[in-house]
């Protein structure tokens, strides 16, 4: 029963996929709701049924193999379609099925009225699929097929209103800059397999297998380096701004909760090869310092909501590659874990303001939501106080807290780094739900948010601030479910993880107040109008530091100077010359076919002849 | 005194290229079936000598078969022309025929 569950749990959206891809777009739309809401519903309810069993009567080892079908059988090298059930899976498909299908639901509310609402279903329950073969797959080539399904999804809803050009432009960034990594991750995973001969997890990870040295840090570095582009770190962050493009549930499910965290997964999954590079975990820790400051900096000067939450979203994946590289796997799991809820339930509330008030994104012409949408404004607060990390009762405060600890044990400077990340986290994150929310009213909002998009809202409100409470450090409570869970994957927690000094966790406490409380005396509710800030700093940090015109002048511009000087397509024209030859030489003879028979008979004498002289030759 | 089988063989070939130039340079179709008379009873002839060689009679029955062949060939080419004759075609210049439609 074990295991026929998981390839049945990837079925339910793959066939849901497959049925509305086939419709062609004929499915009327309420079938296409339910159809694709059902199928991921159904495999969510399947995913909890396998959770119970799994807890309940644990595998020996804790690792359950499903073996589907050999792929390819090479001169040694064996890939397989395979499966495997643990721990670390198990967290991760709760989370793709369980704030998946939250989403799909929100999503027919969201997409009525949509005439396309059949392949926006079409691709998110592929998506579902296919992040599901990412995160259950125990070959790494497997693997690859989930990381770039992923990857087509993500295009596909990006540019899902390809009607205005701007979000063709932004699909096909996303497109792009990921494949950078994904090329770098595809250079990873052919290193690894040349050098052990297979691409099974199992036998990758087995100690000594690999050795240390510069192999283990190329393979490592190459990883890290698909990874980074996936989950949008820098140098490759400048990708899901822009991915805002897509309709808001696309960009709570793929661009917030799951696929951005597929490197979070895929380094968590992989540690050990990643324990033998020590300088690229120290990269790794570095970069996602430098993420989460800067994309931090960045949502402080937006005025676009979605685009507040997509830099939020960089910064926050910025605290996980943080954790990964101190080596706390189970803190990045599990601010994973929380930021998926809290994040996804940010997106879909501001989803829901954006419904309301006439497809208004500017906050600055928003203002006093509060009275006129209530729920809508407890849900995005709650989901706000999470991400904010407000100490004891939200999720996001004990994540956070993790990861604040190992940073410390791991070097002083990083934690000071991410403390001062988590008051830039708190200030903007208040300066949004400040504006929004409260003072007086720009633009007046309209309708009612429907019962489909108000339940998902509802249920990840209550574990944005409840989730937390399945871990928590000692010197609050020794609660370490989540840790012990992944124990068997991720290694048991060390000691740092369950020692959390009160000073630290102080600190760690203070951080997001001290921002609440600047943010208050910054962009409290007072009369009068109000404008985002213009100086050279804001601009700077609006533009998200000016990466992309970097990018820009660097590599897009003599790309397409490149483009621009081959424009008669040099390469063109070697099979250009290939048919003019044939066309000549069918000219010539063309010619002989006139019709006249006695020439033909003259020619056939001449083959006859020609070829009895070959036969005969001595 | 009777020929060997390479003489007649000579004699075949010779009458058979005599045939083939005859159906090259003739543009007159009747002059032409005759020309294909000839090659076919040079291929004939060289069926007989090669009986003779391997003292077989299969190359003498070749012979019976190939004259049937001739006959029926001259019948159907012989119909042909008739046939064009009384379309109305005024010539039997054969070069003249590489149209479809008359």
């Amino acid at each position: 029963m074990l295991a026929l569950l998981p390839p049945l749990i990837v079925l339910c959206p793959l066939a849901a996929a497959t049925i509305l891809l086939l419709s062609a777009g004929r499915m009327p739309p309420p079938a296409a709701r339910v159809l694709a809401a059902g199928a991921v519903g159904l495999a969510a309810a399947l995913t909890l049924w396998l959770a119970v069993l799994f807890l309940s009567a644990p595998p020996p080892t804790y690792r359950l193999d499903v073996v589907l079908w050999h792929w390819m059988r090479v001169g040694g090298f064996d890939a397989r379609i395979a499966f495997t059930l643990d721990p670390l899976s198990l967290v991760m498909m709760l989370v793709v099925t369980g704030v998946g299908f939250l989403i799909h639901l929100y999503a027919c509310g969201y997409m009525r009225g949509d005439p396309d609402v059949a392949r926006f279903f079409a691709c998110m329950t592929l998506f579902v699929a296919a992040m599901l073969v990412l995160v259950l797959s125990s070959d790494l080539l497997c693997l690859y097929i989930g990381w770039e399904g992923v990857g087509l999804c993500s295009y596909l809803l990006i540019g899902f209103w390809y009607a205005e050009a701007a979000n063709g432009a932004a699909a096909r960034k996303a497109f792009i800059v990921t494949r950078i990594g994904d090329a770098a991750l595809l250079c990873g995973l052919l290193l690894l397999a040349t050098r052990i001969g297979g691409l099974d997890i199992a036998t990758l990870l087995q100690p000594g297998h690999l050795g240390g040295g510069p192999v283990a840090e190329a393979a490592a570095a190459l990883l890290l380096g698909g990874a980074l582009a996936k989950s949008a770190q820098v140098p490759f962050q400048v990708w899901l701004p822009d991915a805002m493009a897509g309709p808001t549930p696309v960009s709570a499910l793929i661009h917030a909760a799951t696929m951005v965290t597929a490197g979070v997964y895929l380094i968590a999954r992989l540690h050990p090869l990643f324990l033998a590079a020590p300088t690229v975990m120290a990269a790794t820790a570095v970069l996602g310092l430098v993420t989460l400051l800067l994309a931090a900096g960045s949502a402080l000067a937006q005025t676009d909501i979605k685009r507040i939450l997509a830099f939020s979203t960089i910064s926050q994946l910025g605290y996980m590659f943080l954790a990964l590289g101190t080596g706390a796997w189970g803190a990045a799991i599990f601010h994973l874990v929380t930021h998926a809820i809290f994040k996804a339930l940010l997106f879909m509330a501001a989803g829901a303001v954006i419904l309301r008030v006439h497809h208004q994104q500017d906050i600055f012409r928003m203002g006093g939501l509060g009275r006129a949408m209530p729920g809508v404004f407890a849900a995005f607060a709650a989901g706000a106080a999470a991400l904010a990390g407000l100490p004891l009762v939200t999720a996001g405060f004990y994540s956070k807290e993790a990861i604040l600890q190992q940073a410390w044990h791991a070097a002083p400077l990083l934690w000071a780094g991410a403390l001062l990340g988590a008051f830039l986290t708190a200030l903007y994150i208040s300066r949004c739900l400040l504006i929004v929310f409260l003072g007086p009213v720009r633009t007046a909002p309209t309708g009612r948010t429907e019962a489909s998009m108000a339940i998902p809202l509802a249920g990840l409100s209550v574990l944005a601030l409840t989730g937390g409470l399945i871990e928590m450090p000692n010197a609050i409570a020794p609660v370490h479910l989540l840790f012990r869970l992944l124990a068997p994957v991720l290694g048991p927690p060390t000691a740092e993880d369950a020692e959390g000094g009160a000073g630290l966790l102080l600190a760690g406490a203070l951080a997001p107040l001290a921002g609440i409380a600047v943010a208050w005396g910054l962009w409290r509710p007072r009369a009068g109008a109000i404008a985002p800030a213009d100086d050279g700093l804001a601009r700077g940090a609006r533009a998200g530091w000016g990466f992309d015109a970097i990018y820009g002048l660097l590599l897009v511009r003599p790309f397409l100077a490149l483009g621009w000087l081959n424009r008669r397509d040099l390469f063109d024209r070697v099979p250009d010359l290939l048919a003019a030859a044939t066309r000549w030489g069918a000219r010539l003879l063309g010619r002989m076919q006139d019709g006249r028979v006695r020439r033909y008979a003259g020619w056939i004498a001449a083959g006859t002849v020609a070829a009895l002289c070959l036969a005969v030759r001595p | 005194m009777t020929a060997t089988p390479a003489q007649a063989l000579l004699l075949a070939s010779m009458l058979f290229a005599l045939g083939l130039l005859g159906v090259l340079v003739r543009r007159n179709l009747l002059f032409m079936l005759m020309s294909i008379e000839i090659m076919l009873n040079a291929a004939a002839l060289a069926f007989v000598a090669a009986g003779m060689r391997w003292h077989a009679a299969d190359g003498q029955v070749m012979f019976m078969m190939i004259l049937a062949l001739a006959a029926a060939e001259a019948a159907v080419g012989l119909a042909i022309l008739l046939r064009l004759h009384a379309a109305g075609r005024p010539t039997l210049d054969a070069d003249t025929g590489n149209r479809l439609k008359g």
